[in-house]
Order: structure tokens, then sequence, then C-alpha cells
């Protein structure tokens, strides 16, 4: 600390941090400021509750010796953010929480950023996609939905969050699988589409279970399959004598549809690696400890925790099939 | 102390200034261009009407036409005007006397910080606008900063923008 | 009567030693992030989220919505005082008060604020208490056509053709409109009017225009006279309090249409913002008092506070029962809900009585902390107007650029709100209307969505807008205020024929 002392006085505009400073690499680099956490979504929603959680959880149990800020950054779905992280290279006071919004936003709107000008940190979790309906409909299991759609003029209504994005693609992938014809209903947030899931305003969405889970509890809205390749690992009983991982998959149920997200942390480019090692070690940490775990059994996430190179060949994977989903769609932005 | 406005604010005609007429027609004249880019943008971008309703740019491409509409009128009531002063050169100088050190406050808020640039737009200010207490001046200036540093950064944690003097002293 | 005893229960909660404490440090904070532009409701929530984890969640709850409590008062404080809205419902609180306090009366005003928002948020809350099932079940009926009618009925019910230049009035709604269509289109997922600026991307933030049209250009109004404000300086005691508060009853119909407009907003959900304007176009139509609205008429001031906060606790039954946020303190609230393991939703009022019980008499109990508190405030604030111009107006300047800056951390919007201060002066010196573009930029993209969301659904048939009682009747009611006007000067015109014509046929 000394000698980052001494950079200080010699350097005033510079930051004291080991890329700067060659000599006091030997030391584990601590951060020396508050950190940032950017949530490229509005408060309240999934992402934001993870930020939050994960802050929560950092400054109960004193991970860090500085405080964490949740900055949320929701423009352009997202797209603010990323620039925002572009422009911040080699501050490592900055976190970004990410979502497959990172292959789909720029890959739709011309933006000119990618997740590989950022440093990939960890993966906390998958977020699964479920298939829900009101509950009052008749409709028992996907292949009923799929019954009423092929014959509803005008086409049955399916909600969820945003355009040409990860709901969407669902939807897509629906009609491909079995033929059938939906409008898709874009809300701003899974809440919203959950609202009008609740008031018979649409006839089904593909929310999150974390989005979904107030309805389903209060007797509104119930699940007819779960777009995981296989059943959520919760037992505990949620509503009635149904866990989670009652719910069957919606390949069982005969619609060959699965996709899940990624929910994970990344930081700005060109930090050095002891400043990676160090948030790599902290989400570590936090994905330790009892109330990450209740967190994920209550929102019902996947738990697949990854970093280093199984992050990075996931990293990869995923932006190929998104890229294939997307062009299938017709989505990508035309250069 | 009573606070009157100047004695004279109703001679201001022989005064001169800049022209009502002038400016009406400018502002008009904006607010068509701004238009056309409007309803280029939408148009660009398609706005008609599909089976699954209307495209993106069907709404900014009415209300465009509309907004130009109503430029239009403004403008061709703004040559039937009768002549008057819209500012007077008097009144434009002490708007200035204002704008002008805002703007090189704002301007300054990237290189130096919020909190540096507040102190320099304050004790700029204060000068300009005729405060001779030196001691005075320079204490808002030190506190006024301080202030919004302790309640933004150390009490809500909202990060402003900061220079190189809050880097040299380690925030 | 169950809930009247749950309440009761509530209430024993809420008034223990250290539930009260944190009820008055809650309101306090509220207020000083309610006057700063640059922090919020939700700034104060999400700071003081973590350090509520320890505590019970009723506790945790009561301290928290406190600070809600608190910046609702608060944010008229700057309206009033500046011409600068610390929160864009406060808006429609500027047309009145702020002449008002150029006229000396800035006491008046602010009592009058923070009385009405007691009231509005009394509304609120007793509506919660009797009928949260009843009501939230209601707020389900709301599809996208519905939003749609209920966004058009604000503008209809705010516009209506006034006396200034229609060409003007149309210009500036239009552009209020184009504004808020800038950036990311939620329906198409696509980028509009941005002309390949990535900044534009993020769209026009209503706050930092607002801080610009209103705040900034008010100063460059000001300076015209001479480096000091306009106005007589208000005379400063509790009196005013007291003498306020005897003209209130005058206005019990204007209280009254408020709180029903705001609770009505409130629930279904169209939120505080779009409750003040509609509150506050209702009253100038109907009132006795209509003429002078504008020029400092403390009716003006009631009118769209009371709708405001009466909507602002309304939102909150939404989030208890259905886990809708109905604005980012609520959501963030929310987030907070959960974190302390409570699942917002139908079920809550049963699952979590005391919890819920214990808010809601909390809400009762920090409403009054909150009136007490703010009402103390009003000579410090009045004072305000004291402090010298030289010092004043930079801070004043100061605080707006960091209000600009924080909503969205970026210098950007600095420079917008100095571009848009200017657009505002030149406007206000030529007569185009402000209020209009500030309506259309807050609702247009909303109302946008909502009739594109319908007319997805409906295949592009506009019968949508007509498909079921509910939707048809507001839509209805929309076109009756738009044409309320003209229909009246119509019928007084046919009037005068005819008494004109009797005479002349006698005469035959």
């Amino acid at each position: 600390m000394k000698a980052c002392v001494q950079a200080r006085i010699l350097a005033a505009s510079l930051l004291c941090s080991g890329a700067v400073l060659g000599a006091s690499q030997a030391l584990a680099w601590e951060p020396t400021k508050p950190i940032e956490v950017v949530v490229p979504f509005s408060a309240g929603g999934a992402s934001d509750q993870m930020a939050r959680t994960i802050q929560g959880i950092i400054q109960k149990n004193k991970l860090t010796t500085q405080p964490i800020i949740v900055v949320n950054k929701p423009a352009a779905a997202g797209g603010e953010a990323m620039l925002d992280i572009k422009d911040s290279a080699g501050d490592a006071h900055k976190l970004i929480t990410t979502s497959s919004g990172i292959f789909m936003t720029p890959m739709t709107t011309k933006l000119g950023v990618s997740w590989t000008d950022f440093t990939p940190l960890v993966m906390m979790a998958q977020d699964a996609f479920g298939l829900w309906v009101n509950a009052k409909s008749p409709y028992k299991e996907p292949k009923d939905l799929l019954a009423a759609a092929k014959d509803a003029k005008p086409a049955l209504k399916v909600g969820g969050t945003g355009s040409k994005r990860e709901d969407q693609l669902l939807v897509i992938a629906m009609e491909k699988a079995s033929g059938a014809k939906f409008s898709y209903i874009p809300y701003p947030g899974g809440g919203a589409a959950s609202t009008q899931l609740a008031g018979e305003h649409i006839a089904a969405d593909t929310n999150n279970p974390s989005e979904e889970i107030a309805n389903w509890r209060g007797g509104a809205t119930r699940p007819l399959c779960i777009f995981s390749p296989k059943r959520l690992p919760y037992d505990a009983k949620v509503v009635g004598d149904q866990s989670w991982g009652d719910i069957p998959t919606c390949r069982e149920k005969g619609l060959d549809v699965s996709y899940e997200m990624l929910r994970g942390m990344f930081m700005p480019g060109k930090v050095s690696p002891e400043q990676r090692d160090y948030y790599v070690g902290l989400f570590r940490k936090v994905a330790a400890t009892d109330e990450w775990k209740d967190y994920m059994a209550r929102n019902a996430l996947v738990p697949d925790f990854r970093e280093g190179e199984a992050f990075l060949e996931f990293l990869k994977k995923d932006e190929l099939h998104h890229k294939d989903l997307l062009t299938q769609a017709g989505f990508l932005a035309a250069n | 102390m009573t606070i009157q406005n100047e004695a004279g604010a109703d001679v201001a005609a022989p005064e001169g200034g800049l022209s009502r007429r002038a400016v009406e027609l400018t502002v008009a004249a904006l607010l068509m261009a701004l238009a056309l880019m409007v309803l280029w943008d939408s148009y660009d971008r398609g706005a008609g009407w599909t089976g699954a309703g209307p495209e993106n740019g069907f709404f900014p491409a009415r209300i465009g036409w509309i907004f130009l509409a109503g430029a239009g009128v403004v403008l061709v009531n703004a040559v039937r005007q009768p002549p008057g002063v819209f500012v007077s050169w008097q009144q434009l100088g002490q708007v200035m006397r204002v704008l002008v050190p805002l703007v090189i406050f704002v301007a300054l808020i990237k290189p130096l910080g919020i909190y540096v640039s507040s102190a320099l737009f304050i004790i700029g200010f204060m000068l300009i606008a005729g405060s001779r207490n030196k001691v005075a001046i320079l204490l808002a200036a030190a506190l006024v900063p301080l202030v919004a540093f302790w309640i933004f950064e150390l009490q809500f944690r909202v990060p402003l923008p900061k220079g190189p003097l809050e880097a040299f002293l380690g925030y | 009567m169950e809930n009247l005893a749950s309440l009761i229960a509530g209430f024993e909660l809420a008034l223990s030693w250290h539930n009260v404490a944190f009820m008055i440090i809650g309101v306090l904070l509220g207020i000083v992030v309610g006057v700063l532009p640059g922090l919020g409701g939700p700034n104060g929530v999400a700071i003081l989220l973590p350090l509520t984890f320890g505590m019970d969640p009723t506790s945790a709850i009561i301290l928290l919505s406190s600070i809600y409590w608190g910046a609702l008062f608060g944010g008229a404080i700057t309206s009033i005082l500046f011409n600068i809205p610390g929160e864009a419902w406060s808006v429609a609180t500027t047309f009145d008060g702020y002449p008002m306090a150029v006229q000396g009366r800035a006491g008046e005003a602010l009592t009058a604020a923070f009385t009405a928002s007691f009231i509005g948020a009394l509304a609120g809350v007793v509506l919660i208490t009797f009928v949260a099932p009843l009501v939230a079940q209601f707020a389900l009926r709301f599809g996208p056509a519905e939003f749609f009618a209920v966004f058009l009925l604000t503008f209809c019910s705010f516009i209506g053709m006034g006396r200034e230049n229609k060409a003007k009035i149309i210009v500036t709604l239009a552009l209020g409109f184009l504004l808020a269509a800038v950036g990311m289109d939620t329906i198409s997922g696509d980028l509009r009017m941005t002309f390949g600026v990535t900044e534009l991307m993020r769209g026009f933030d209503f706050l930092v225009v607002v801080i610009g049209l209103f705040g900034v250009s008010e100063i460059l109004l000001t300076v015209e006279e001479g480096l000091h404000f306009k106005g007589k300086r208000a005379g400063i005691d509790l009196k005013v309090v007291l003498r306020t508060w005897t003209a209130l009853p005058r206005y019990w119909g204007t209280l009254l249409r408020s709180s029903l407009v705001g609770m009505w907003m409130g629930v279904t959900p169209g939120g505080a913002i779009a409750a003040s304007f509609m509150g506050y176009g209702l009253a100038r139509r109907f009132s006795r008092n209509g003429a002078k609205f504008g020029k400092g008429e403390m009716e003006g001031v009631l009118a769209p506070e009371t709708a405001a906060h009466a909507a602002g606790t309304s939102a909150l039954l939404p989030m208890l029962a259905l886990g809708i946020p109905g604005s980012a303190t609520a959501a963030v609230l929310l987030g907070g809900l959960m974190i302390w393991g409570l699942q917002p939703g139908p079920l809550l009022f049963v699952e979590q009585k005391d919890f819920v019980w214990g808010l809601i008499a909390s809400m009762y109990l920090g409403n009054i902390a909150g009136l007490i508190i703010v009402l103390a405030t009003v000579p410090l604030f009045a004072a305000v107007m004291r402090v010298p111009f030289a010092l004043v107006a930079p801070i004043i300047l100061i605080i707006c650029a960091i209000g600009a800056y924080t909503i969205s951390n970026s210098i950007f919007d600095i420079w917008l709100m100095l571009i848009f201060g200017i657009v505002g002066y030149v406007f206000k010196k030529l007569d185009y209307p402000l209020a209009p573009l500030v309506l259309a930029l807050v609702l247009g993209d909303r109302a946008e969505d909502a009739a594109r969301q319908a007319l997805i659904g409906s295949e592009g048939d506009l019968g949508v807008f007509f498909s079921n009682g509910l939707v048809g009747t507001l839509m209805v009611l929309a076109f009756v205020l738009l044409l309320w006007s003209p229909m009246i000067e119509g019928l007084s015109w046919l009037r005068r024929r005819l008494l004109a014509s009797r005479p002349s046929e006698a005469h035959n």
C-alpha cells in the first residue's frame, strides 16, 4: 500500500491499481473505492433483484471492505449499460450483471459492442422459462393450448418482456415446433405480463419463475410446462402439493422447445488478472452462502455456477446459439 | 430593503433589442426542420399499417405531419405579427451574465469533476453578481461542494462525476 | 369489521417506541431526498434497504415506507419555491405554486401542498384499509386497450382548447409526443429517431427536460430584471399554517374530486404523474376560479397534490396485492419484500397479516408524522427566499445539474438540461405553453405502447377500443371531456341566439 500512496503523489490522475503499478502485483488486489454494479434493466426486474440480493449478501457477510452500489441503466434494452462498461475499460470498480441480452441487444440494434469487450467473471446460475396460462383457462397441457391456437381467430395472444428478445424467441420456437400461430404482445417487464395473464388479457406468457411465482401462488395463473432441458431441482412445495420440480418439461409434453438464460457477472475489459481473480473469488464466496441458496430456491434458478474456461466455453456456445435463433426469426439487424 | 423592479421597465421601446418577429420566425423554422427530420426518420423505418397494427414509425409520422403543419401556421402568423422586442439588449446582457458562467460550469464538469467546477462556478457567479465580501464567497465556494460531497458520495453513495482532485484524494 | 380489528392490532405494533423512532427518521430522510432533485424516494429506499436486512420485516417496511411518505411531501418544496419539480408528479404543482411564491405567498402554498398531500394520502390509505381485495381484482380488468383509454382520458381532461394560441398548443403537444418517442421502442425493439447518436438511444428523460424547461429557464427569465429574485419576500411564521387551513374547507369539492381521481389512477395503475395532471385539469375546468388558474390560485396547488398522493398511496395496493410495482420506489420496496422472504401477491394478506396491517397502520401514522414535520419546516423553507440571490442561484443551478446527471449518470444529460433551459426561456417568452409538452412527454410513449399492444392483439382492428363496457365508457368520457368547452360554448352561443332572436320575433 505504501507504493500505492507514493504513486498517488507522483501521478495524481492515475488510479492506484495493479494494472498501473507493476510493483504491487505481488499483493492480492483489493478494491479501493465503492464498487458500482450496473444493472442493464430497470429497478424491480429479475436482474435488479439479483444484483440487490448479491449486494445485501456481500454487505451482510462483510465480504468486501468497500460498499457496493447498484446503478440501473435500463435504456435500449441494456445497450446503454453495455456501452458504458465498454467505455469504462480498465475501471476495476465497475461490474455489470448480464442475461442473454448481452448477445441479443448488440445483434438486433447494430450497437458496436460485444461481450468480448468485457472481462467475464462468473455465471451465477441459469434462469428457466415456463409456459404459463390463466388458472381458469381450459388448457391442461401444452397440446391443448397449441390446438386452441391453431383454430383461433384472431390468433391467441402470448405476452412476454420486450421485443426481439428471449420471450419472443420462445414464442417463435413454439410456432415452429407446432405449426400454430400466436400474436406476441411485448410488455415492459415480466411483472406486467403476469398481471395481464391474471386478468385474462392474454392467453399465455413465457415468464421466468421469479416473475410468475406471485400469481401462481395466488391461484391466478399456473404452469403448463417448463422450457428447460430437464426438470427443476427443487422439491419444496410451492403451491398446494406442487413443487417446482413437479412441473414437466415442455419436451416431455411433446413441445420440443428448450431454452435457458444465463445470469452472470462481467467487468470492463483491460483489467489485470489479479483484479479479475478478486471478483471471481468474491462471487464464489457469495454463491456459497445460505442466503444465495435460499434466493436460488425461491426464484427457481437452475444451479450452474461457472468460472474461468468453463464460463468462456459456455459463452462462446451460447452466443452462436442465440445468433442462430435470431437469424431464424429474422431479427438480426441489417448492416 | 424593498425588492422592486428597476424603475423604467416601461420605457423599453426606445432602447431596442432582439426583434420578436425574427425570433418567432427562427424558432418556427427550426421546428419545421425538426419535423422534417422526424418524417424522414419515420418513413425510413416504415410508417404504415400492417396486419399486426401500426409500424413503429406510424404514430411519429402522423404526429410529425401535425407538428409540421402547426409550426407552419406559427411561421405564417409570425410574418403578420406587428414588430416588437423579444428581449432588450440590456436584458439579454443580464441573461448572458448567468448563461455564460453556466455553460462554462457544465463544460468543466467532465475534466474537473462536478465538485471543483461547482466551487469555481460559485466564485464566478458571485463575483459577477456583485458580491464584494471575499470571505463569504470563499466560504460558499468551499462549503457547497463539501456538503454536496458529504451527502451524495458519503451518505447516499450516489457517484457524481469526479476529476483529478478527487482521484488524488483517493476517491 | 375484521379489517378494523386487524388494523387496531397493526396500530399497536406500529406504535411501539422503536417503530415510531424509525418512522420519524424515515420521514426526515425522505424529505431530504425528496427536496434534492438528484435523489428520490428510490435512492433513499435503495440505500437503506441493505441496512434493514437485520431488522424484523415490519420495522423495516415502516422505516422504508416512511421515506416514501417523506419524499412525497418533499417533492413539492422545490416546485413551489424555485419552479423546479423534485419529482415528476410535482410538475403540475408548479403551475400555481410558483406564482404564489412569487407573490410572496410561499408559506401558504407550501401549507396547502402539504395538507393536500396528507388528505390525498389518507384517502388512499382508507381505500387500502377497507376495499383492498376488491380493488385489486378491479385492477386486473385493465388490458392494453383500457390503459390507452385511461391515458387518452388524461390528455383530454388536461388539454381542452384554452385561450392560448392554438397552433402553439398543437406544436408543443406534438413536440412532447415526438420527444417521448426517441430511443428504444418497446413494441418493435428498434431504435427510433436517434440519428446514430448513442446518447439519444436512452431517449429524453422526463426529469431532465423538466428541470431545464422549468427550473433553468425560470432563472434566466428572473435575471432579465436584474440579479435578484422576482417578487416579494414571504412573511414567515407558523400562523400562516392556521390561516391557510381555515381557507381549506371552501375547496372541499376539489379535494374530493382529486382524491377520487388519484385513487382511481393509483389503482388502475395510471400512476401518480397522470393523476396530478388530471386532477389539475379537471379542477381548472370545473372550478369557479378555473379562469384564474396558473396565476397563483391555491386550488391549483391543492388539486394536483391531492391527486398525486392519493395515487401514490393507492399504488402500493397493486404492489401488495398483485406484486405489480406502481412506481420506481414501490419497485425497490418490492425487491425488499422478497429479500425479507415475503412474497408479494394475493396471499400476502393471508399469510403475513401482522406485516400487512403493521404497514397499513404505519401509513396512517407515517403520514401524520410527515405532515407535522413538514409543516414545522414551512418557515425554514420559506426563509430560503431571503438568502441573497447571488448565492442561491448558483446553488440551485448546481443542484439542477446534479439532478439531471444522477437520473442516468450521464454528463450528456446536463447539456440537455442546459439546452432545454434555453428552449424553455425562448418558449416562455414566445407564449408557447409548456404544460402540453410535459404531459405528452411523460405519457406519450406509454399511450402509444398501450395502443399498439391492443392493436397487435386485435390484429389491427380498431374495434378493440370499444370492445367492452369499461374501455368504451372511458373512451366516450375522454371525448366528452375533449369536447366539453366547445360544447359549453356552443350551447351558450345557441342560448344567446335564441334569446336574441326571440325579441326580434316579437317585433315581427
